[in-house]
């Protein structure tokens, strides 16, 4: 197999990673930011105020979903990084971004100004720049 | 001043911590299998990397961090705020991790650095 073909098949297998990376870190922080509006402001700071918080934080149903998907994006993050550059997923993940702005506002009803859409449409960009180069500069093991 | 003290933790918390991690991975070495053995055998030796277990270790703490801090603020804040952490990540992948960014993905990064800073600031 040329080296080539191997830094090819590396890259798609990189796009295809992406995927569930995009995916299950958006869903978990927009289901742990669902979680963590029931349970409230942390304003509190006492010992015993902290332990009731962390009790009402883990019975949440929301929270443990949050915490499923944010476990799946982690498995992933460590798979596509044994081949991939971390200078290359870290911002091709930033696509979360955009997801996370289109779910908060669907989801959970958050207004998002005109200015977070375009700053949204820049990150959208940027992702798109980082795509093109390739996602591993190195031979690997 | 406690939403920035929390958005630091939670954004050099992250970047060190994927630092780590990405480090430790890199001496697992590359997955070229996806079926369920060769998975769970990945992640046994992932877990015996020491490096690995101080990344999780800091990214735990940005996540709990980023708890608190989604507590008080809108996620459609926190989750842009802390892509902070992209600038951070690329000069840690240069100067600890010793990867090559060619100007292209430079200029990717400062695209999706500023959109951070226009989604922050609105």
């Amino acid at each position: 197999m040329t080296s080539a073909t191997t830094a090819r098949q590396r890259q798609w297998k990189t796009y295809a990673l992406l995927v569930p990376i995009v995916f299950f870190s958006s869903a978990g922080n927009v289901l742990l930011g669902k979680g963590m509006r029931q349970i409230g402001d942390v304003r509190d700071w006492r010992l015993a105020e902290l332990g009731a918080l962390l009790v009402k934080t883990f019975t949440n149903g929301w929270v443990w979903l949050g915490i499923g998907s944010l476990l799946l994006f982690l498995v992933s993050f460590m798979v596509v990084l044994t081949w991939a550059d971390y200078s290359f997923v870290m911002p091709a993940s930033a696509t979360s971004y955009a997801l996370v702005t289109v779910m908060s506002h669907w989801a959970l009803g958050e207004v998002v100004r005109p200015q977070r859409w375009a700053g949204v449409v820049l990150i959208c960009l940027g992702v798109a720049f980082v795509a093109r180069t390739p996602s591993s500069s190195r031979g690997g093991k | 001043m406690q939403t920035a003290l929390f958005l630091s933790i939670v954004v050099l918390g992250n970047t060190f911590g994927e630092v780590a991690v990405s480090h430790a991975m890199k001496e697992v070495g590359e997955v070229r299998s996806f079926a369920f053995r060769s998975l769970l055998d990945f992640l046994r030796r992932a877990f015996r990397e020491k490096w690995f277990w101080l990344g999780i270790g800091l990214l735990a703490l940005s996540f709990f961090s980023q708890l608190a801090l989604l507590s008080w603020e809108d996620v459609s804040f926190v989750i842009p705020a802390t892509a902070l952490s992209y600038v951070t990540g690329a000069l840690a992948a240069k100067w600890l991790l010793g990867e090559h960014l060619s100007p292209r993905r430079w200029a990717g990064i400062l695209f999706v650095s500023v959109g951070v800073a226009l989604v922050s600031l609105s």
